[in-house]
């Protein structure tokens, strides 16, 4: 589904090497989980491949499917499947969450080269969707974001994610700022779309996510690098004993 | 009667004698001879004037119009169409008779200026040129002067109980040296309800002066549309007078228009009024100039009165905005609730945003604040809707539409601003990159 190779990244501004040389594969159907330090590189890696500006990729590839996403804008990405979970889901005052999300389905499906879904039938699908995240109507009648609490940002992102269907879905730090109950709410609704056909990459700080959303691997990421790739065990090793030991071993610096 | 210029007029304008006030019956000959007089006085506007400095009066002082071509609307049918009105045609700046709807009934007196004008005795004697005078003070506006003066056509309308459908006054333009100078008088009286519309380009050129009276309790709505005409050159002046608990919206969209001055002024003269007004104006300077100037001033004169001001401005290609807003609060209005915003959306770094927000209060007890931004599009949730799907011109249009919403909700009818919106996607549609 998902191969990164060699991937180098800088800031655009101050030619700031972020990611230095990440090989990752992500096949179809598994989830695969990033853990590491502060500044290791993980949020950069979600943002260099949904395709936010700022970013030089002076080395290497990342592709979906075959297709190279470096040589696409943000919307061509995300009309192959591409999907990010914002770590920060942005406020757009004005603009409501329905509009939104309405406005978001059918430019995918016409990218796509399917009709839009009319008015009726979106709106029985947004509603279902939302039903299972427990995602009030005030919620989607206000505009995207706004007021919303930690844990209602988090649970829009996976909305929209459940409503745009993407095959690639990455995950940026979707546990931070959330409760237990938050968090429940949040995994059972992205191991609902669990799939053969979709992968996930979970980008987290804390094994806590991964008793909720089960990965097939857990990478640990250093200094713009995966430095150490294993089962779920890996993370309640982080878990226990931090990043230190394995950095150690790895004779990488912190 | 003979009508003499006072002495020494400081600049005078060429175009204004005594030969040449429209005739007129005694009340609206003693009305014109009286503004003819005041804008002797006062002189036309320059550029050294401090609320011209950012509009250049010339092309609205020249001696002719520079010409408009009148907009062909082809199969597009113009805006405020599906709404059940009554309508009022104007071609460049003549009342059509044709054209418009039967002029009576619903508890509205409609009659075009030159019939009250010629009679002796007139209800509008009391307002026409009367709140326009009034609204001289302190700030001179010498076009509104010369629009009494010279006004040639219009419609004065009183409205004594809830009118169902909404006046509408439609303006066509179809020669492209037309120059048009209207003036309507609008009586609402105790407890009356009228919403007016306007749309449409009174000529190549015009001056539209409005005056509008509001009894106790009373509510004027006013959604005006100026648009699809790329060349004219137009002043409008609006000047209101609200009597105690009544309620004054006014709500103007702008699109295209080499030169557009909207000038509000409005007085709350009865505790409890409410008084907003809002404007939507988006300018592409590519291919025609755009100039765009709202220039209001709110008078609170009454205790516990509400006033707002919304204005945005979206401008791109070297498109040009002007707001000058003022709120004054005397020192016997007490609780006065009053509020400005004046934003614009600069889409590239050729456009230009000028704002001269003022308040001047006299009375302790007040909640009065401004707010004058200028901004680009938040980059961040372009590129948020972008990861989405959305295509960058279809986000940027979601984007500007969502800066424009709270101008847009000044407008009270949900069908009306529904109408306004898909005006102003439309038009964005239209001007895309």
């Amino acid at each position: 589904m998902l191969e990164i190779k060699n991937l180098h990244v800088e800031l655009e501004e101050e030619e700031k090497k972020i990611l230095k040389g990440v090989d990752l594969s992500v096949p179809a159907g598994a989830v695969h989980a990033i853990m590491g330090p502060n500044g290791s590189g993980k949020s950069t890696l979600a943002y260099v491949l949904s395709g936010r500006d700022g970013y030089d990729v002076t080395e290497g590839a990342a592709m979906l499917e075959g297709k190279d996403l470096l040589d696409m804008e943000p919307e061509e990405r995300a009309a192959v499947g591409l999907f990010l979970a914002f770590q920060y889901p942005v406020e757009i005052p004005g603009v409501g969450n329905m509009t939104f999300l309405r406005t978001a389905v059918n430019a995918q499906r016409k990218a796509r080269g399917q009709d839009e879904m009319s008015a009726a039938d979106f709106l029985k699908f947004v509603r279902a969707k939302a039903k299972e995240l427990d995602i009030n109507a005030d919620m989607l009648k206000r505009p995207v974001n706004v007021g919303f609490s930690g844990g209602e940002k988090k649970r829009n992102e996976i909305l929209q994610m459940a409503m745009l269907e993407p095959k690639m879905c990455v995950l940026d730090e979707t546990d931070s700022g959330l409760d237990v109950d938050a968090m429940k709410l949040v995994s059972d609704g992205v191991n609902a779309l669990r799939d053969a056909g979709r992968s996930f990459l979970v980008i987290t700080h804390y094994q806590r996510l991964l008793d909720h959303i089960k990965p097939d691997v857990v990478h640990i990421m250093a200094d713009g690098r995966i430095v150490k790739s294993g089962g779920p065990e890996l993370a309640l090793e982080v878990e226990t004993n931090g990043y230190a030991d394995i950095l150690a071993e790895m004779e990488v610096e912190a | 009667m003979t009508t003499a210029l006072k002495s020494a007029p400081k600049n005078p304008p060429a175009q204004i004698s005594a030969d040449t006030l429209p005739a007129s019956g005694a009340w609206a000959t003693d009305a014109r001879a009286d503004a003819a007089g005041r804008l002797a006085d006062m002189g036309l506007p320059t550029r050294r004037d401090e609320y011209w400095k950012w509009t250049k009066p010339d092309s609205l002082i020249s001696a002719q119009p520079d010409p408009a071509e009148a907009f062909d609307y082809g199969s597009e049918a113009p805006i405020f169409d599906p709404i059940d009105r009554v309508k009022i045609v104007f071609v460049d700046g003549v009342f059509d008779a044709d054209a418009s709807d039967p002029l009576d009934g619903e508890g509205l007196e409609i009659e075009r200026l030159a019939d009250a004008a010629a009679r002796d005795i007139h209800w509008a004697k009391d307002l026409y040129g009367v709140l326009e005078a009034r609204g001289q003070t302190p700030v001179v506006r010498p076009l509104a002067a010369y629009n009494t003066a010279m006004a040639t056509d219009g419609v004065v309308i009183r409205v004594t109980g809830q009118v169902n459908r909404p006046v509408s006054i439609i303006y066509r333009h179809e020669d492209d040296t037309s120059d048009a100078v209207l003036h309507h008088v609008i009586r609402v009286e105790e407890g009356a309800k009228l919403t007016l519309l306007e749309n449409g380009a009174a000529a190549a050129r015009f001056s539209d002066v409005t005056e509008v009276d509001v009894a106790d309790g009373g509510e004027f709505h006013h959604i005006r549309a100026q648009g699809r005409c790329h060349d004219r050159q137009a002043i409008t002046h609006m000047f209101a007078r609200l009597a105690a608990a009544s309620v004054f919206k006014s709500f103007t969209m702008t699109v295209n228009g080499k030169l557009t001055r909207n000038e509000c002024v409005l007085e709350l003269l009865g505790d409890e009024g409410v008084a907003h007004v809002a404007g939507a104006a988006l300018g592409d300077g590519a291919d025609d100039e755009f100039h765009h100037d709202d220039t209001v001033f709110v008078t609170h004169d009454a205790v516990a009165c509400e006033s707002r001001q919304v204005f945005k401005k979206v401008l791109k290609n070297g498109a040009k905005g002007v707001f000058q807003g003022k709120i004054l609060v005397k020192a016997d209005a007490q609780k006065t609730d009053g509020y400005q915003k004046s934003q614009s959306l600069l889409l590239d770094e050729d456009a230009s945003f000028q704002a001269k927000p003022e308040l001047e209060i006299y009375a302790d007890d007040v909640i009065c604040s401004h707010g004058s931004t200028s901004g680009a599009i938040d980059e961040d949730a372009l590129f948020y809707l972008r990861s989405r799907g959305v295509p960058p011109h279809i986000a940027t249009d979601l984007l500007v539409l969502a800066f424009l919403a709270d101008a847009i909700e000044e407008i009270e009818d949900d069908v009306i601003a529904d109408e306004v919106t898909a005006r102003l996607d439309g038009w964005l549609a239209r001007h895309r990159g």
